[in-house]
Protein backbone atom coordinates (compact mmCIF):
# COMPACT_ATOMS: atom_id res chain seq x y z
CA UNK A 1 0.00 0.00 0.00
CA UNK A 2 0.88 3.49 -0.87
CA UNK A 3 0.55 7.23 1.18
CA UNK A 4 -1.40 9.04 -0.45
CA UNK A 5 -2.35 12.85 0.08
CA UNK A 6 -4.21 14.85 -2.77
CA UNK A 7 -6.45 18.36 -2.63
CA UNK A 8 -9.55 16.97 -4.47
CA UNK A 9 -11.58 20.20 -5.67
CA UNK A 10 -9.90 22.21 -3.03
CA UNK A 11 -10.22 19.56 -0.25
CA UNK A 12 -7.26 17.78 1.14
CA UNK A 13 -7.88 14.00 0.84
CA UNK A 14 -5.53 11.39 2.48
CA UNK A 15 -5.66 7.62 2.07
CA UNK A 16 -3.74 3.97 1.79
CA UNK A 17 -4.30 2.81 -2.00
CA UNK A 18 -2.66 -0.11 -3.84
CA UNK A 19 -0.30 1.42 -6.21
CA UNK A 20 -2.32 0.35 -8.89
CA UNK A 21 -5.27 1.97 -8.31
CA UNK A 22 -6.49 4.46 -11.56
CA UNK A 23 -6.83 8.13 -10.36
CA UNK A 24 -10.55 7.64 -12.06
CA UNK A 25 -11.05 4.84 -9.65
CA UNK A 26 -9.74 7.05 -6.51
CA UNK A 27 -11.59 9.71 -7.67
CA UNK A 28 -14.81 7.33 -8.22
CA UNK A 29 -14.66 4.47 -5.25
CA UNK A 30 -13.27 5.85 -2.96
CA UNK A 31 -13.89 9.30 -3.27
CA UNK A 32 -17.81 9.32 -4.36
CA UNK A 33 -16.98 11.24 -7.03
CA UNK A 34 -18.83 9.70 -9.72
CA UNK A 35 -19.06 12.45 -12.09
CA UNK A 36 -15.56 11.67 -13.81
CA UNK A 37 -17.17 8.95 -16.28
CA UNK A 38 -14.61 5.65 -17.14
CA UNK A 39 -14.94 5.02 -20.80
CA UNK A 40 -12.12 2.75 -22.44
CA UNK A 41 -10.04 3.28 -20.07
CA UNK A 42 -6.79 3.51 -22.17
CA UNK A 43 -6.78 7.28 -23.17
CA UNK A 44 -8.96 7.47 -26.40
CA UNK A 45 -12.36 9.09 -25.74
CA UNK A 46 -11.85 11.65 -22.95
CA UNK A 47 -14.66 10.67 -20.61
CA UNK A 48 -12.45 10.61 -17.88
CA UNK A 49 -10.67 14.03 -18.16
CA UNK A 50 -9.77 15.75 -14.80
CA UNK A 51 -7.45 18.60 -14.05
CA UNK A 52 -4.07 18.24 -12.53
CA UNK A 53 -2.69 21.24 -11.12
CA UNK A 54 -4.65 23.15 -13.57
CA UNK A 55 -3.56 21.08 -16.71
CA UNK A 56 -5.89 18.21 -18.35
CA UNK A 57 -5.30 14.96 -18.03
CA UNK A 58 -6.61 11.22 -18.09
CA UNK A 59 -7.31 10.20 -15.14
CA UNK A 60 -7.73 6.03 -16.16
CA UNK A 61 -3.84 7.05 -17.84
CA UNK A 62 -2.83 8.29 -14.29
CA UNK A 63 -1.89 6.35 -10.75
CA UNK A 64 -3.38 8.18 -8.26
CA UNK A 65 0.08 8.11 -6.57
CA UNK A 66 1.14 9.87 -9.15
CA UNK A 67 -0.96 12.61 -7.90
CA UNK A 68 -0.17 12.64 -4.44
CA UNK A 69 0.98 16.27 -3.50
CA UNK A 70 -1.06 17.52 -6.23
CA UNK A 71 -4.84 19.37 -6.75
CA UNK A 72 -7.04 17.55 -8.40
CA UNK A 73 -10.48 19.73 -9.92
CA UNK A 74 -13.52 17.18 -11.27
CA UNK A 75 -16.44 18.61 -13.06
CA UNK A 76 -18.11 18.04 -9.39
CA UNK A 77 -15.76 21.35 -8.90
CA UNK A 78 -17.37 23.22 -11.39
CA UNK A 79 -21.30 24.46 -10.04
CA UNK A 80 -21.51 26.03 -6.79
CA UNK A 81 -24.86 26.81 -4.60
CA UNK A 82 -26.82 25.47 -7.27
CA UNK A 83 -25.88 27.79 -9.94
CA UNK A 84 -24.30 26.34 -13.11
CA UNK A 85 -20.69 27.16 -14.03
CA UNK A 86 -21.17 29.39 -17.57
CA UNK A 87 -19.70 26.09 -19.18
CA UNK A 88 -22.41 24.43 -18.00
CA UNK A 89 -24.91 26.47 -18.72
CA UNK A 90 -23.54 27.34 -22.38
CA UNK A 91 -23.31 23.18 -22.55
CA UNK A 92 -27.59 23.18 -21.39
CA UNK A 93 -28.59 25.93 -23.17
CA UNK A 94 -26.86 25.17 -27.19
CA UNK A 95 -27.58 21.54 -26.53
CA UNK A 96 -24.13 20.53 -25.92
CA UNK A 97 -25.14 16.88 -24.22
CA UNK A 98 -27.52 14.09 -24.69
CA UNK A 99 -26.80 11.22 -22.52
CA UNK A 100 -24.36 13.52 -21.10
CA UNK A 101 -21.98 10.22 -21.08
CA UNK A 102 -18.66 12.39 -22.62
CA UNK A 103 -19.83 15.92 -20.58
CA UNK A 104 -17.58 15.47 -17.35
CA UNK A 105 -14.47 15.11 -19.67
CA UNK A 106 -15.19 17.90 -22.43
CA UNK A 107 -16.19 19.95 -19.85
CA UNK A 108 -12.94 19.58 -18.06
CA UNK A 109 -10.86 20.24 -21.87
CA UNK A 110 -13.08 23.43 -22.19
CA UNK A 111 -12.25 24.52 -18.22
CA UNK A 112 -8.73 24.02 -19.70
CA UNK A 113 -9.45 26.07 -23.25
CA UNK A 114 -10.98 28.66 -20.99
CA UNK A 115 -7.80 29.45 -19.09
CA UNK A 116 -5.06 28.84 -21.57
CA UNK A 117 -6.65 30.44 -25.10
CA UNK A 118 -10.36 31.66 -24.14
CA UNK A 119 -10.07 33.88 -27.47
CA UNK A 120 -9.45 30.94 -30.02
CA UNK A 121 -12.21 29.94 -32.84
CA UNK A 122 -13.97 27.14 -34.03
CA UNK A 123 -11.22 25.05 -35.43
CA UNK A 124 -9.22 25.45 -32.65
CA UNK A 125 -12.14 24.27 -30.22
CA UNK A 126 -12.51 21.28 -32.09
CA UNK A 127 -8.41 20.49 -32.37
CA UNK A 128 -8.70 21.07 -28.97
CA UNK A 129 -11.85 18.31 -28.43
CA UNK A 130 -10.56 16.19 -30.57
CA UNK A 131 -9.54 13.74 -27.59
CA UNK A 132 -13.06 13.64 -26.31
CA UNK A 133 -15.42 11.19 -27.94
CA UNK A 134 -19.19 12.46 -27.80
CA UNK A 135 -21.33 9.45 -29.67
CA UNK A 136 -24.40 11.10 -29.45
CA UNK A 137 -24.61 15.14 -30.49
CA UNK A 138 -22.39 14.79 -33.55
CA UNK A 139 -20.49 17.50 -32.13
CA UNK A 140 -22.00 21.04 -34.18
CA UNK A 141 -23.85 21.86 -30.56
CA UNK A 142 -20.74 20.76 -28.86
CA UNK A 143 -18.62 23.22 -30.73
CA UNK A 144 -21.73 26.23 -30.66
CA UNK A 145 -21.40 25.50 -26.67
CA UNK A 146 -18.18 25.92 -25.97
CA UNK A 147 -17.76 29.13 -28.44
CA UNK A 148 -21.01 30.45 -26.04
CA UNK A 149 -18.96 29.43 -22.76
CA UNK A 150 -15.67 31.67 -24.05
CA UNK A 151 -17.74 34.50 -25.00
CA UNK A 152 -19.18 34.78 -21.49
CA UNK A 153 -15.91 33.83 -19.59
CA UNK A 154 -14.67 36.26 -21.92
CA UNK A 155 -17.02 38.69 -21.07
CA UNK A 156 -16.61 38.53 -17.39
CA UNK A 157 -13.24 38.81 -17.46
CA UNK A 158 -13.51 42.16 -19.12
CA UNK A 159 -15.22 42.78 -16.59
CA UNK A 160 -13.43 42.51 -13.83
CA UNK B 1 -9.66 -3.09 -17.28
CA UNK B 2 -7.55 -2.26 -14.55
CA UNK B 3 -3.36 -3.07 -13.88
CA UNK B 4 -2.18 -6.21 -12.48
CA UNK B 5 -0.48 -5.99 -9.03
CA UNK B 6 3.20 -4.43 -8.77
CA UNK B 7 5.25 -2.68 -6.34
CA UNK B 8 5.62 1.14 -6.81
CA UNK B 9 8.83 3.07 -5.59
CA UNK B 10 9.41 6.52 -6.54
CA UNK B 11 13.16 7.69 -6.24
CA UNK B 12 14.14 10.99 -4.66
CA UNK B 13 17.85 10.71 -6.37
CA UNK B 14 19.44 9.69 -9.57
CA UNK B 15 21.73 7.60 -8.42
CA UNK B 16 19.45 6.02 -5.57
CA UNK B 17 17.02 5.64 -9.13
CA UNK B 18 20.61 3.76 -11.17
CA UNK B 19 20.82 1.30 -8.00
CA UNK B 20 16.94 0.38 -8.03
CA UNK B 21 17.55 -0.52 -11.65
CA UNK B 22 20.53 -2.17 -11.38
CA UNK B 23 19.33 -4.37 -9.03
CA UNK B 24 15.47 -4.77 -10.15
CA UNK B 25 16.46 -7.02 -13.34
CA UNK B 26 14.40 -7.20 -16.34
CA UNK B 27 11.11 -7.59 -14.83
CA UNK B 28 10.99 -3.87 -13.61
CA UNK B 29 9.61 -0.55 -15.40
CA UNK B 30 10.24 2.82 -15.13
CA UNK B 31 6.93 4.72 -15.18
CA UNK B 32 7.50 8.93 -16.72
CA UNK B 33 4.25 10.16 -17.98
CA UNK B 34 2.47 6.71 -18.19
CA UNK B 35 0.63 7.44 -21.71
CA UNK B 36 1.99 4.42 -22.78
CA UNK B 37 3.15 2.44 -20.28
CA UNK B 38 -0.32 3.13 -18.49
CA UNK B 39 -2.80 1.58 -21.63
CA UNK B 40 -0.18 -1.58 -21.65
CA UNK B 41 -1.36 -2.31 -18.03
CA UNK B 42 -4.77 -1.28 -17.90
CA UNK B 43 -4.96 -3.53 -20.71
CA UNK B 44 -2.82 -6.65 -19.15
CA UNK B 45 0.01 -6.12 -21.92
CA UNK B 46 2.39 -5.50 -19.29
CA UNK B 47 2.90 -7.05 -16.38
CA UNK B 48 6.11 -5.67 -14.77
CA UNK B 49 7.19 -6.42 -11.24
CA UNK B 50 8.21 -3.22 -10.26
CA UNK B 51 7.24 0.35 -11.32
CA UNK B 52 9.88 2.81 -10.77
CA UNK B 53 8.53 6.60 -10.62
CA UNK B 54 10.81 8.78 -12.20
CA UNK B 55 8.64 12.00 -11.58
CA UNK B 56 10.65 13.02 -7.95
CA UNK B 57 14.00 12.10 -9.34
CA UNK B 58 15.38 15.90 -9.62
CA UNK B 59 16.87 17.61 -12.66
CA UNK B 60 15.09 15.26 -15.47
CA UNK B 61 12.90 18.23 -16.84
CA UNK B 62 15.81 20.68 -17.84
CA UNK B 63 15.86 22.70 -21.13
CA UNK B 64 19.22 24.03 -21.89
CA UNK B 65 19.96 25.38 -24.61
CA UNK B 66 23.63 26.51 -25.50
CA UNK B 67 25.55 27.36 -28.91
CA UNK B 68 22.32 26.72 -30.96
CA UNK B 69 21.76 22.93 -29.62
CA UNK B 70 18.97 22.16 -27.54
CA UNK B 71 19.66 19.46 -24.81
CA UNK B 72 15.93 18.10 -23.56
CA UNK B 73 15.64 16.31 -20.44
CA UNK B 74 14.08 13.02 -20.25
CA UNK B 75 11.05 13.91 -18.22
CA UNK B 76 10.10 17.38 -20.25
CA UNK B 77 6.73 16.22 -21.61
CA UNK B 78 5.08 17.38 -24.98
CA UNK B 79 3.20 20.32 -24.10
CA UNK B 80 6.31 22.19 -22.55
CA UNK B 81 7.80 21.15 -25.99
CA UNK B 82 5.21 22.58 -27.87
CA UNK B 83 5.16 25.80 -25.51
CA UNK B 84 9.11 26.41 -24.50
CA UNK B 85 10.68 29.24 -26.13
CA UNK B 86 13.96 28.24 -26.32
CA UNK B 87 13.16 24.99 -28.18
CA UNK B 88 11.08 27.49 -30.39
CA UNK B 89 14.34 28.70 -30.95
CA UNK B 90 16.78 26.40 -31.48
CA UNK B 91 14.94 23.49 -32.58
CA UNK B 92 11.65 24.61 -34.16
CA UNK B 93 11.10 21.60 -36.11
CA UNK B 94 10.75 20.03 -32.35
CA UNK B 95 8.22 22.63 -31.75
CA UNK B 96 6.17 21.91 -35.06
CA UNK B 97 6.01 18.26 -34.05
CA UNK B 98 4.93 18.05 -30.66
CA UNK B 99 1.67 19.94 -31.59
CA UNK B 100 1.12 16.73 -33.64
CA UNK B 101 1.60 14.39 -30.46
CA UNK B 102 -1.90 13.02 -28.94
CA UNK B 103 -4.28 15.54 -27.91
CA UNK B 104 -3.97 17.91 -25.56
CA UNK B 105 -4.17 15.53 -22.33
CA UNK B 106 -1.61 13.11 -23.67
CA UNK B 107 0.79 16.34 -24.42
CA UNK B 108 0.36 17.55 -20.77
CA UNK B 109 1.93 14.10 -18.97
CA UNK B 110 3.23 11.91 -21.75
CA UNK B 111 7.45 12.67 -21.95
CA UNK B 112 9.92 13.02 -24.81
CA UNK B 113 12.14 10.37 -23.08
CA UNK B 114 9.45 8.09 -22.79
CA UNK B 115 8.22 8.06 -26.59
CA UNK B 116 11.98 7.38 -27.63
CA UNK B 117 11.89 4.54 -25.31
CA UNK B 118 8.97 3.20 -26.19
CA UNK B 119 9.70 3.88 -29.65
CA UNK B 120 6.24 2.88 -31.47
CA UNK B 121 7.44 3.26 -35.45
CA UNK B 122 4.71 5.93 -35.74
CA UNK B 123 5.68 8.18 -33.12
CA UNK B 124 6.94 11.87 -33.69
CA UNK B 125 10.13 12.43 -31.62
CA UNK B 126 12.11 9.49 -33.21
CA UNK B 127 11.83 10.95 -36.49
CA UNK B 128 12.62 14.43 -35.23
CA UNK B 129 15.91 13.68 -33.61
CA UNK B 130 16.58 11.73 -37.14
CA UNK B 131 16.65 14.61 -39.11
CA UNK B 132 18.35 16.72 -36.64
CA UNK B 133 21.21 14.33 -36.10
CA UNK B 134 20.03 14.08 -32.84
CA UNK B 135 21.26 11.46 -29.88
CA UNK B 136 19.92 9.70 -26.51
CA UNK B 137 21.57 10.05 -23.58
CA UNK B 138 21.54 7.44 -21.06
CA UNK B 139 22.53 6.58 -17.43
CA UNK B 140 23.16 3.64 -15.55
CA UNK B 141 25.32 2.86 -12.13
CA UNK B 142 27.73 1.49 -15.27
CA UNK B 143 28.13 5.03 -16.65
CA UNK B 144 26.89 7.47 -18.89
CA UNK B 145 26.42 6.88 -22.48
CA UNK B 146 25.11 8.69 -25.91
CA UNK B 147 23.59 6.93 -28.59
CA UNK B 148 23.36 8.44 -32.21
CA UNK B 149 19.68 8.45 -33.24
CA UNK B 150 20.59 6.17 -36.05
CA UNK B 151 21.31 3.73 -33.79
CA UNK B 152 19.09 3.78 -30.82
CA UNK B 153 15.72 2.34 -32.66
CA UNK B 154 15.67 -1.11 -33.70
CA UNK B 155 12.67 -2.05 -33.77
CA UNK B 156 8.96 -2.37 -33.03
CA UNK B 157 8.89 -1.29 -29.37
CA UNK B 158 12.93 -1.98 -29.45
CA UNK B 159 15.75 0.27 -28.77
CA UNK B 160 19.56 -0.15 -28.20
CA UNK B 161 18.62 0.68 -24.57
CA UNK B 162 19.62 -2.06 -21.90
CA UNK B 163 17.28 -2.68 -18.99
CA UNK B 164 19.13 -1.03 -16.74
CA UNK B 165 19.52 2.04 -18.01
CA UNK B 166 17.56 5.24 -17.70
CA UNK B 167 17.18 7.86 -20.80
CA UNK B 168 18.48 10.85 -19.20
CA UNK B 169 17.88 13.27 -22.27
CA UNK B 170 17.89 14.16 -25.73
CA UNK B 171 20.08 16.36 -27.37
CA UNK B 172 19.15 17.95 -30.63
CA UNK B 173 22.34 19.28 -32.88
CA UNK B 174 22.12 22.77 -34.45
CA UNK B 175 23.66 21.86 -38.24
CA UNK B 176 19.91 20.85 -39.22
CA UNK B 177 18.04 23.42 -36.99
CA UNK B 178 17.00 25.76 -39.60
CA UNK B 179 15.69 24.90 -42.58
CA UNK B 180 13.32 22.07 -41.74
CA UNK B 181 9.13 21.02 -42.68
CA UNK B 182 7.97 18.08 -40.69
CA UNK B 183 4.71 16.88 -42.42
CA UNK B 184 1.83 14.41 -41.40
CA UNK B 185 -1.32 12.31 -42.00
CA UNK B 186 -3.56 11.76 -39.38
CA UNK B 187 -7.23 10.09 -39.58
CA UNK B 188 -8.15 12.40 -36.51
CA UNK B 189 -6.27 15.49 -34.87
CA UNK B 190 -4.21 13.70 -32.37
CA UNK B 191 -4.44 10.40 -33.26
CA UNK B 192 -1.10 8.49 -34.58
CA UNK B 193 0.38 9.27 -37.14
CA UNK B 194 -0.37 7.07 -40.88
CA UNK B 195 2.96 8.77 -41.89
CA UNK B 196 4.85 11.29 -41.05
CA UNK B 197 7.70 12.83 -42.37
CA UNK B 198 10.63 15.27 -41.39
CA UNK B 199 12.81 17.19 -43.07
CA UNK B 200 15.82 18.60 -42.55
CA UNK B 201 18.72 20.66 -44.52
CA UNK B 202 22.37 22.44 -44.06
CA UNK B 203 22.13 25.35 -46.59
CA UNK B 204 25.05 26.42 -47.88
CA UNK B 205 25.13 29.57 -49.71
CA UNK B 206 21.28 28.97 -51.17
CA UNK B 207 22.26 25.64 -51.78
CA UNK B 208 21.47 22.42 -50.11
CA UNK B 209 24.27 20.88 -48.71
CA UNK B 210 23.30 18.31 -46.53
CA UNK B 211 20.05 16.96 -45.89
CA UNK B 212 18.09 14.45 -43.86
CA UNK B 213 14.63 12.80 -44.84
CA UNK B 214 13.31 10.82 -41.76
CA UNK B 215 9.74 9.14 -41.76
CA UNK B 216 7.33 7.27 -39.72
CA UNK B 217 4.67 5.07 -39.89
CA UNK B 218 6.15 2.72 -42.49
CA UNK B 219 8.32 0.31 -41.13
CA UNK B 220 9.00 -1.18 -37.60
CA UNK B 221 11.20 1.63 -36.54
CA UNK B 222 11.44 5.40 -37.91
CA UNK B 223 13.40 5.23 -41.16
CA UNK B 224 15.86 7.92 -43.01
CA UNK B 225 15.40 7.78 -46.80
CA UNK B 226 19.07 8.27 -48.23
CA UNK B 227 17.65 8.33 -51.97
CA UNK B 228 15.05 11.72 -50.82
CA UNK B 229 18.24 13.09 -49.10
CA UNK B 230 20.49 12.73 -52.39
CA UNK B 231 17.59 14.27 -54.46
CA UNK B 232 17.30 17.42 -52.40
CA UNK B 233 20.96 17.95 -52.30
CA UNK B 234 21.16 17.32 -56.19
CA UNK B 235 18.90 20.55 -56.23
CA UNK B 236 17.02 20.59 -59.69
CA UNK B 237 14.17 22.95 -59.52
CA UNK B 238 11.63 20.18 -58.52
CA UNK B 239 13.90 18.93 -55.44
CA UNK B 240 10.92 18.46 -53.50
CA UNK B 241 9.00 16.63 -56.34
CA UNK B 242 12.06 14.66 -56.92
CA UNK B 243 12.80 13.94 -52.60
CA UNK B 244 8.88 13.35 -52.76
CA UNK B 245 9.30 10.18 -55.59
CA UNK B 246 12.51 9.09 -54.36
CA UNK B 247 11.40 8.35 -51.24
CA UNK B 248 8.01 6.67 -52.77
CA UNK B 249 9.64 3.86 -54.84
CA UNK B 250 12.52 3.15 -52.40
CA UNK B 251 10.26 2.65 -49.44
CA UNK B 252 8.24 -0.87 -49.13
CA UNK B 253 5.81 0.63 -46.10
CA UNK B 254 3.60 -1.87 -43.93
CA UNK B 255 -0.07 -2.89 -44.27
CA UNK B 256 -2.20 -2.60 -41.68
CA UNK B 257 -5.51 -1.79 -40.27
CA UNK B 258 -4.85 2.02 -40.50
CA UNK B 259 -3.61 1.81 -44.66
CA UNK B 260 -2.65 -0.59 -46.65
CA UNK B 261 1.11 -0.45 -47.97
CA UNK B 262 0.02 1.08 -51.26
CA UNK B 263 -2.31 3.61 -49.75
CA UNK B 264 0.93 4.96 -47.25
CA UNK B 265 2.96 5.38 -50.61
CA UNK B 266 0.84 8.02 -51.95
CA UNK B 267 0.87 9.16 -48.22
CA UNK B 268 4.79 8.82 -48.41
CA UNK B 269 4.90 10.81 -51.66
CA UNK B 270 2.19 13.71 -50.44
CA UNK B 271 4.18 14.42 -46.79
CA UNK B 272 7.65 14.17 -48.27
CA UNK B 273 6.96 16.79 -50.82
CA UNK B 274 5.06 18.91 -48.44
CA UNK B 275 7.73 18.52 -45.40
CA UNK B 276 10.29 19.26 -48.05
CA UNK B 277 8.79 22.06 -49.73
CA UNK B 278 8.53 23.47 -46.34
CA UNK B 279 12.02 22.67 -45.53
CA UNK B 280 13.11 24.95 -49.11
CA UNK B 281 10.86 27.47 -48.90
CA UNK B 282 12.49 28.40 -46.11
CA UNK B 283 15.27 29.44 -47.73
CA UNK B 284 13.95 30.82 -50.80
CA UNK B 285 15.47 27.45 -53.10
CA UNK B 286 13.26 25.26 -54.78
CA UNK B 287 10.56 27.29 -54.30
CA UNK B 288 9.34 26.36 -57.91
CA UNK B 289 7.89 22.88 -56.75
CA UNK B 290 4.81 21.90 -55.98
C1 LIG C 1 -4.66 8.32 -26.84
C2 LIG C 1 -3.20 8.42 -27.08
C3 LIG C 1 -2.72 9.01 -28.26
C4 LIG C 1 -1.36 9.09 -28.48
N1 LIG C 1 -0.92 9.67 -29.64
C5 LIG C 1 0.40 9.75 -29.89
C6 LIG C 1 0.89 10.33 -31.10
O1 LIG C 1 0.13 10.79 -31.95
N2 LIG C 1 2.24 10.36 -31.29
C7 LIG C 1 3.12 9.87 -30.35
O2 LIG C 1 4.32 9.93 -30.57
N3 LIG C 1 2.69 9.34 -29.20
C8 LIG C 1 1.35 9.27 -28.95
N4 LIG C 1 0.93 8.70 -27.77
C9 LIG C 1 1.94 8.17 -26.82
C10 LIG C 1 2.49 9.28 -25.96
O3 LIG C 1 3.27 10.16 -26.74
C11 LIG C 1 3.35 8.79 -24.80
O4 LIG C 1 3.49 9.91 -23.98
C12 LIG C 1 4.75 8.33 -25.10
O5 LIG C 1 4.78 7.36 -26.11
C13 LIG C 1 5.37 7.71 -23.86
O6 LIG C 1 5.80 8.69 -22.98
P1 LIG C 1 5.42 8.62 -21.44
O7 LIG C 1 6.20 9.69 -20.78
O8 LIG C 1 3.97 8.67 -21.30
O9 LIG C 1 6.06 7.21 -21.04
P2 LIG C 1 5.49 6.00 -20.17
O10 LIG C 1 4.16 5.59 -20.66
O11 LIG C 1 5.62 6.33 -18.75
O12 LIG C 1 6.58 4.91 -20.55
C14 LIG C 1 6.58 4.27 -21.82
C15 LIG C 1 7.72 3.24 -21.87
O13 LIG C 1 8.98 3.89 -21.88
C16 LIG C 1 9.75 3.55 -20.72
N5 LIG C 1 10.37 4.81 -20.27
C17 LIG C 1 9.72 5.98 -20.05
N6 LIG C 1 10.60 6.95 -19.72
C18 LIG C 1 11.83 6.37 -19.73
C19 LIG C 1 13.14 6.87 -19.46
N7 LIG C 1 13.36 8.14 -19.15
N8 LIG C 1 14.17 5.99 -19.53
C20 LIG C 1 13.94 4.71 -19.87
N9 LIG C 1 12.74 4.18 -20.15
C21 LIG C 1 11.68 5.01 -20.06
C22 LIG C 1 8.77 2.97 -19.74
O14 LIG C 1 9.39 2.03 -18.89
C23 LIG C 1 7.75 2.32 -20.65
O15 LIG C 1 8.21 1.08 -21.07
C24 LIG C 1 -0.43 8.61 -27.52
C25 LIG C 1 -0.90 8.02 -26.35
C26 LIG C 1 -2.27 7.93 -26.11
C27 LIG C 1 -2.76 7.30 -24.86
S1 LIG D 1 -11.69 6.34 -19.89
FE1 LIG D 1 -9.92 7.55 -19.87
S2 LIG D 1 -9.77 8.17 -21.91
FE2 LIG D 1 -11.41 6.77 -22.01
S1 LIG E 1 -23.80 13.19 -25.08
FE1 LIG E 1 -23.83 11.06 -25.23
S2 LIG E 1 -21.75 10.60 -25.61
FE2 LIG E 1 -21.78 12.74 -25.75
Amino acid sequence: MAELSVSVNGELTAAQVDPRTLLSDYLRDHLGLTGTHVGCEHGYCGACTVLVDGASVRSCLTLAVQADGRSVDTVESLASNGELHPIQQAFKECHGLQCGFCTPGLLMSVLELAATNPGCGRDEIREHLSGNVCRCTGYHHIVDAVEAALNSVREQGDGS
Amino acid sequence: MKPPRFAYCAPQTLPELLEILSEAGDEAVVLAGGQSLLPMLNLRLAAPSHVIDLDRVPGLDRIDGANGCVEVGAMVTHRRMETDPVVAASAPLARCAAGFVGYRAIRNRGTVGGSVAHADPAAEWPIVLLALDGAVDLASVRGWRSVAAEDFFESVYTTAKRPDEVVTSLSFGSRFAHSWGFSEFQRRVGDFATVAVAVACVMESGEVAEARVAIAGVADRPVRCPEAEAALVAGSRSAASDAAAAARDSIEPISDIHGSSSFRKRLIYAETQRAALQALRANGAGADDG
